[in-house]
């Protein structure tokens, strides 16, 4: 019993020595809502230093500008992203509802609601978690929605987890620019695009939903961008499901090609491997590998896939009501239903006239029963005279080595 | 204790280094000691006024700008970039409204004063918010929303919802490979005439006379932006110089919005990068329907004029300082684009 006592004691004063040991370094900054609760979270991420959390009790706060931090090693916590929310709904100025442009920073159970432009951004961060977030419009989708829920752009060895998207006039999760990146666990529905990873390097997505967008998830390289050439892409173990929203982009983006009813679509990238997800209901199409159709003036631009790498997915109901020019183009060449994986065939003409190198061809390697079109289109254009496209399967038989699992240093345990 | 002693020996309006270089900022706009009378902006000794040849728009605020050298120091000359000051220095920059646009002198009301603090670590940004008695500024970390009430260009009430930047937001625009820095004080801008109380001069003359800069090269190397507004100037010129300064602290390689491929800095020469036949990126509803970010000879199919027409956050640029209508640029840069082939 006396021996019981003494631990107990012990063990306090060990938990005193502890508690005083991580006080030291680094300081709770609690911010509560009421009246002037958005001054003091403004004012908490300018004036948090290195080490400090930033503590959003659950609540209501009114934000009139957009929020930032620029503190190495801060986490912004929240009680819970359907407790502690963060309402941009009388926004007047800035970009953004939070933009981050510090390094080993974490963004932690909150939401963020309708912002005027993007949701929570993060610009030439280092180690930048975001998790169990949710950003979301709360009218559903519109065009006048902001463009991007959670935005990481130019940074890199982000892990984006546990987050909910839903509204985004242009992609819910949206990695540009980027190298070293997971998103998983995460939700993106009722988006243009669900989820994208766009002029990215070495990204693993997995363990998503994306729903009731109109595209669920977007593998994308575009020209004119200070990085391209997005390479070394794993999507895998995702539900890409009844995406069915119209498309709601606002016309001159991208993503405003994309087809109502699009399951996953990789354009113009290197060695992605798309494998172990549950596709359903898509009406366009399930999984789309194609080229980038506009025109561009840039010399060092990849506009068609280098080496895509299909397999092992789950194909159920799909392509039985394409939709948009796309959708179209697609289903008058393919007819209705699309099959399950449509290849546009774009080959750049020199390849066209010769063969392509083993690492750069497109491979499919599916169950029995699995439907495939090459729409043998060359060089953006429909072939001038009259090509039946070609549906065997078998001709992408054959696999690539698959890029090494993402890791990240804010995982490392350290 | 030995800083507080000599304080008290100094001349009545002198800077005070202390406040400039001290870890944390002063909480009164008055202990930099920058002005003689600050209610008229008159500088203390030390402290040299400047104007630059076209300035960011700033919802039609005045801003009268002021420079610091420490004593015996002098900023380095730079053909393309701000220049490099040495550390003591600072950049001090004072928001005022007239009470009527069309009598820019009359009825001046001072919102804030920014200052950009020259440290051994890099520049430091504060705000200090004026207060209704005009006697004093206060240090405002968090920014501040000030309803301004005039009367307009057009003789029309107006009202602003004037934004005081917050620390953050300083960097927002003052940014270049994720640092603060100046932006005004660029030869280009500077190389231009201000009146001085003891008459006309060339800035960058008076500012070497004065011993506070060194490096510059003949006059005639020295490039120089037109002013904006000045007709007798080049169209391409008037517009690459607006661009230059209410743009391209952000839109540039090591700006805040490298990630755009937008660039539009004074000394961009692709075509592509300067938005001719350029895709958008990340615009969202800022695209306006409109597929290039500029379509030339056609504004109306421009995503840049679009954008620099709109008030409304989300889709205006620039995304900060600015709430109003600044209809002369639209024209500007509608005349601009027109007369692309």
């Amino acid at each position: 019993m006396e021996a019981l006592a003494r631990f107990c004691v012990r063990l306090v004063q060990l938990a005193a020595v502890l508690l005083t040991t991580i006080s030291l370094q680094a300081a709770e900054i609690k911010v509560e809502p009421g009246a002037d609760g958005s001054e003091q979270l403004i004012e908490a991420l300018i004036m948090a230093q290195p080490g400090d959390t930033v503590s959003i009790a659950a609540g209501r706060f009114e934000l009139t500008d957009g929020l930032s931090l620029d503190v190495d090693d801060v986490t912004v916590s929240g009680a819970g992203a359907d407790a502690t929310i963060l309402s941009f709904r009388n926004q007047q100025g800035s970009g953004e509802g939070l933009l981050v442009t510090s390094d080993r920073v974490v963004l932690q159970d909150f939401a963020v609601e309708d912002p005027k432009g993007d949701g929570v951004k993060s610009k030439g961060s280092d180690q930048i978690t975001f998790r169990n977030l949710r950003v979301e419009w709360t009218n559903g989708p519109d065009e006048k929605n902001g463009a991007y829920g959670v935005y990481p752009v130019s940074s890199k060895n982000v892990l984006i987890e546990g987050v909910t998207v839903r509204g985004a006039s242009d992609a819910g999760i949206y990695v540009g620019q980027s190298e070293n990146i997971i998103v998983r666990n995460s939700r993106a529905e009722y988006n243009v695009a669900g989820i994208e990873i766009e002029n990215s390097f070495r990204a693993d997505v997995h363990g998503n939903v994306a729903t009731h967008n109109t595209g669920g998830i977007l593998i994308f390289d575009l020209p004119n961008l200070p990085v391209q050439g997005g390479h070394d892409i794993r999507v895998f173990d995702n539900e890409v499901v009844d995406n069915d929203t119209p498309n709601f982009a606002p016309e001159g983006n991208i993503v405003g090609i994309v087809p109502k009813g699009m399951g996953i679509m990789v354009m113009a990238n290197r060695n992605v491997h798309v494998f172990n997800n549950r596709l359903s209901g898509n009406g366009t199409t399930h999984v789309l590998i194609a080229a980038y159709p506009n025109e561009y003036e840039d010399e060092n631009y990849m506009f068609v896939p280098r080496g895509v790498y299909i397999h092992d997915n789950e194909y159920g109901e799909g392509g039985s009501a394409p939709e948009g020019e796309v959708g179209r183009l697609i289903s008058d060449i393919s007819g209705v239903p699309v099959p399950d994986i449509v290849w546009d065939g774009v080959t750049r003409i020199p390849e066209y006239l010769s063969w392509v190198a083993a690492e750069d061809r497109i491979y499919i390697d599916e169950a029995e029963g699995t439907t495939f079109v090459n729409l043998k289109m060359i060089s953006q254009t429909i072939l001038p005279w009259s090509v039946s496209p070609d549906k065997d399967i078998s001709a992408h038989k054959g696999s690539l080595p698959e890029p090494e699992p993402v890791t990240l240093p804010q995982e490392s345990g350290a | 204790m030995l800083g507080a002693l000599l304080f008290q020996f100094l001349p009545a309006h002198a800077v005070s280094i202390t406040a400039i270089l001290g870890d944390k900022p002063p909480r009164h706009l008055s202990e930099f000691g920058f002005f003689e009378d600050a209610r008229t902006q008159k500088p203390a000794e030390g402290v040299v006024p400047f104007a630059i040849n076209t300035p960011l728009f700033s919802d039609h605020a005045l801003k009268f700008r002021f420079v610091h050298v420490p004593e015996g120091k002098a900023v380095v000359y730079n053909p393309d970039e701000a220049f490099e000051f040495p550390v003591g220095s600072a950049l001090v920059k004072t928001f005022a409204f007239p009470a009527d646009l069309r009598s820019p002198d009359k009825d001046v009301r001072l919102i804030e004063t920014r200052v950009l603090l020259r440290h051994e670590d890099g520049w430091h940004a504060w705000a200090y918010l004026w207060n209704e008695e005009q006697t004093e500024a206060v240090l405002k970390i968090a920014g501040a929303r000030v309803p301004v009430e005039l009367t307009g260009h057009d003789g029309k009430p107006l009202t602003i919802d004037y934004a005081v930047p917050n620390k953050n937001q300083c960097k927002g625009c003052h940014s270049f490979s994720g640092e603060i820095v100046p932006l005004g004080p660029k030869a280009r801008n500077l190389n231009g005439e201000f009146s001085y109380e003891g008459g006309p001069e060339n800035q960058l003359s008076h500012w070497i006379a004065a011993g506070i800069l060194k490096g510059v090269p003949k006059p005639e190397e020295v490039p120089a932006v037109p002013d904006w507004q000045d007709e007798n100037a080049p169209l391409d010129a008037r517009a690459r110089a607006w661009l230059d300064v209410n743009c391209a602290h952000c839109h540039r390689r090591e700006g805040p919005a490298s990630n755009s491929g937008l660039f539009l800095t004074w000394h961009e020469d692709d075509p592509v990068a300067l938005g001719m036949g350029k895709r958008p990126v990340a615009a969202g509803r800022g695209s306006g329907g409109r597929k290039f970010d500029i379509k030339p000879g056609d504004p109306d199919g421009s995503i840049l004029l679009y954008r620099v027409e709109s008030v409304e956050p989300g889709i205006m640029m620039p995304e900060l300082g600015r709430s109003q209508h600044n209809p002369e640029a639209v024209e500007l840069l509608r005349e601009w684009i027109a007369g692309m082939r």
